[in-house]
């Protein structure tokens, strides 16, 4: 029914050939024909789309949220954050505020919701859990007794309980996450944060971390790349031109480590590596050291184990490139009076940079985002952003900063990508 | 001539195996003078690239010496051999712009810039495409690329140039142009040429001499003419040119004259590689020189039925049975007087004895 109905119509429309309509119904003629094409390849893939969006889109798209989303404070202490709306971080706020932030804490205290709040507030500005708990426990005391006549008395009976309520700082941790949308998940990712005058400004020296963390992936990352390129390149050019049978031996042997576990191929590193291990056994008995040497659980078998497993990853885009360079480029090059490293250097290696700029991308990127291998051999020296992000989301429960960690890996993945495109072109990218 | 002239390239007992069981070039002896234009051709697998790469120092001979101009290049890495190479996929570095892939071979030889850039230029002219300079071999067309291709084999002047098959890739038309400018240069710089190919018309009419090669072994090393004219065993009369072959037994012998039974007939022919009475022996007659109802000066003359009429245009392609053979073909020039023939009727042929040609009884697959 479908096709008579095109039919008929291209029939109609080929009688207007000539006329200055002709481009036009052309091309609704090849429209209305691809329509049910193209219909077809969007039904094909939709089950895959909504795969990928439920398990792959969702999850960013919330942990990107999640960076930046901080109602707790907003939610809990309402009164109190609109009380200090308009205070001016000069001194100390009026007594109101004192006032509405007693009445808060304590009824937080009854429905048990302070550990949250102060947690959070903590962060900000440490020692918070503390005053605030023990803020709680006074003023709940005080409202069981005699209770409090007027704001300034309140003001009056925290100072007692504390000190500190006397100074700005803690007003000011409060105001700082006086809404439901901050950039402080960021800025603690950074090593920064607002300060007692709302500004932003760096830690203190002690407290910075994540720069560094950050600093030190990366340059484990790239000397990881590089490991695996001057290693991957020669195994990957061997490939490319040994014989079918001989090859094929060879390409399992580079495949073989994807068979194997992660778990096992990492633990049997420590095996291998460690202070007892067979290499120290080795270097021993043969008198090349005298003292056995740490070789894991820090950042040398951290990188030594990570090359092994991302090798495959360089060799394969590098070998499916070389795949497909004819041996006959080289003899040109020859006949023609090159050298032969000059050839290689001129004639060779540049047709290979799409396979070394697929390789290394892919080997970059799981590096940088690598997990398992740090948090097994990685010790204290060799722990990588990633362990960072595993420990927040587990153990320190700051799901907002590993968020936001996770947020500055994505945006340096992705200005990685932006920089291949714009430097080597992303479509020259050969991955299989 | 001194010898260097006329032995500037020389094979002298070259032998070749891969896999050192089937030797692919079996005792492979060739001379080429200097200017000279010698094409090897030969079939599919018969070891025409391997003699080349051997040449252009790709594949070590396994056997045997290859003097370049009076020295020995066993062990000469390829790149100081010095000589033009074309490749059968023009093997144009497809990063590299056209006047990059031709400057190539000069900055390898570190020439001064200035040189490079008139070398190049004037290449460019050479092949008639000096608004490609800037392109890259992907956007120019296949007959466009092997001209470059020429023009980087010759850019840098070596005294010879080795083509294989060079053409292949071309439609008919631009095949003939061309072998006309491959002609043309190879008269004008006075180079000398190793050329491959496996089309015959090519290679006869572009080549000074021809050897034929099959199994590794060369047939026959000649020039064109005496190739087509007098092709010395089977396998180069049936290779070269259209051919009519009929089987038969030497029933009497002499020097320049033979007489061989088909099928009970009596052919008169000319003894080429034949030796002895009661010997089998192919007969090869070219198409062209057989006659339709010819006169008496013929010495060979028998009954024909005509099977079949195809029109050529110049020539009526004329397919009969003779002797029990009804693949026989007749080629009638289209000429001032057409013969009234058709099909089913009975014809004499006739041809004269020097172009029927007694040669060896090929056995298939070993000549
Ligand atoms: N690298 C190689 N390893 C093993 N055998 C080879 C190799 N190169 C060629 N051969 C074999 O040697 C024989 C001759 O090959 P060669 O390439 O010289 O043929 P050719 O005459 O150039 O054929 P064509 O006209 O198809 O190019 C073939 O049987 C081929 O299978
Ligand atoms: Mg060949």
């Amino acid at each position: 029914m479908k096709y008579e109905a095109i039919s008929a119509g291209a029939l109609d429309e080929s009688q207007t050939i000539g006329t200055p309509s002709t481009n036009n119904s052309l091309k609704m003629q090849l429209r209305r024909a691809e329509r049910w094409n193209r219909t077809r390849a969007f039904l094909l893939v939709v089950p895959l789309l909504l795969f990928v969006g439920v398990t792959f889109i969702m999850p960013i798209m919330d942990m990107l949220h999640r960076s930046i989303h901080d109602p707790l404070i907003v939610d809990h202490l309402p009164k109190t954050v609109a009380a200090l709306e308009s205070w001016d971080r000069q001194q100390i706020p009026e007594d109101t505020t004192y006032a509405v932030l007693a009445q808060e804490l304590v009824s937080l205290h009854k429905q048990r919701d302070l550990a949250k709040v102060a947690g959070r507030l903590n962060t900000e500005f440490s020692g918070m859990r503390s005053l605030l708990s023990k803020s709680a426990r006074g003023l709940a005391r005080l409202n069981a007794g005699a209770g409090l006549e007027s704001a300034a008395d309140t003001r009056e009976a925290m100072i007692r309980i504390d000190a500190r309520w006397s100074d700005i700082q803690p007003w000011a941790a409060i105001k700082n996450l006086n809404s439901r949308y901050t950039l402080s998940y960021y800025l603690a990712a950074l090593d920064m944060h607002y300060d007692v005058s709302g500004d932003i400004s760096a830690q203190p020296e002690r407290r910075q971390i994540y720069k560094a963390l950050l600093i030190k992936t990366f340059a484990m990352s790239a000397l990881i790349t590089v490991l695996c390129l001057l290693l991957g390149y020669p195994l990957a050019h061997l490939l490319a031109t040994l014989p079918e049978s001989r090859s094929n031996l060879l390409m399992i042997m580079v495949l073989l480590p994807f068979w194997t576990s992660l778990l096992v191929r990492t633990t049997s590193w420590i095996v291998l590596l460690q202070t007892e291990g067979v290499i120290n056994d080795v270097l021993i008995s043969i008198g090349l050291i005298s003292e056995r040497i740490r070789m894991v659980h820090n950042l040398f078998g951290t990188v030594i184990a990570m090359t092994h497993i991302l090798l495959p990853f360089m060799v394969l885009p590098l070998y499916s490139v070389m795949k497909n360079i004819s041996p006959s480029y080289m003899r040109a090059a020859r006949s023609l009076g090159a050298k032969p490293a000059y050839a290689f250097i001129h004639i060779y290696l540049p047709q290979t940079l799409p396979g070394i700029g697929a390789g290394a991308i892919l080997t970059f990127i799981l590096s940088i985002g690598f997990y398992i291998t740090p948090a097994l051999v990685g010790g204290r020296s060799g722990q990588m952003i990633s362990n960072f992000i595993a420990y927040h989301m587990q153990t320190s429960l700051n799901w907002g900063l590993a968020a936001a960690l996770g947020g500055i890996l994505l945006g340096m993945v992705l200005l990685l990508y932006f920089v291949y495109n714009r430097l080597i072109g992303i479509n020259s990218l050969k991955v299989g | 001539m001194n010898k260097s002239d006329t032995h500037y390239v020389r094979f002298l007992n070259v032998q070749k195996t891969y896999d050192g069981e089937n030797l692919v070039v079996k005792n492979f002896n060739l001379d080429i003078a200097q200017g000279e234009f010698v094409t090897m051709l030969g079939p599919s697998g018969s070891g025409k690239t391997t003699c080349l790469m051997m040449l252009a120092g790709f594949e070590s001979a396994t056997q045997g010496e290859i003097y370049i101009d009076g020295t020995p290049v066993n062990n000469l890495a390829p790149h100081k051999r010095d000589i033009g190479m074309v490749f059968q996929n023009y093997a144009l570095f497809p990063h590299l712009t056209i006047a990059e892939n031709l400057s190539f071979p000069l900055k390898v030889r570190k020439l001064p810039k200035s040189d490079i850039e008139q070398r190049v230029k004037r290449a460019l002219d050479m092949i008639e495409l000096p608004q490609v300079a800037g392109r890259r071999p992907g956007q120019l067309s296949g007959g466009q690329q092997q001209r470059v291709a020429l023009a980087r084999a010759l850019v840098f002047e070596p005294k010879l140039v080795l083509m294989d098959e060079p053409l292949g890739a071309l439609d008919k038309q631009l095949r003939e142009q061309m072998q006309y400018e491959i002609k043309r240069l190879h008269e004008r710089l006075g180079i000398t040429v190793l050329y491959v190919t496996h089309d015959q018309t090519e290679a006869l009419t572009m080549s000074d001499r021809i050897a034929v090669f099959n199994e590794g072994v060369v047939q026959q090393l000649a020039s064109p003419t005496e190739l087509y004219e007098r092709p010395s065993n089977a396998f180069v009369a049936q290779f070269i040119g259209e051919n009519n072959k009929l089987s038969g037994q030497v029933e009497q012998i002499n020097q320049d004259s033979c007489v061989v039974s088909v099928e009970g007939c009596s052919v008169q022919a000319l003894p080429v590689n034949i030796r002895q009475c009661g010997e089998p022996t192919t007969l090869s007659i070219r198409p062209e020189r057989i006659q339709i109802n010819p006169d008496a000066s013929y010495d060979n003359r028998f009954d024909a039925r005509v099977l079949e009429l195809i029109y050529h245009g110049d020539h009526l392609r004329t397919r009969v049975e003779l002797m029990n053979h009804d693949q026989f073909i007749v080629k009638v020039p289209n000429g001032a007087h057409p013969l009234a023939i058709s099909k089913g009727d009975q014809v004499q042929v006739g041809w004269h004895r020097r172009d029927c040609r007694a040669l060896d009884a090929m056995i298939p697959g070993r000549p």
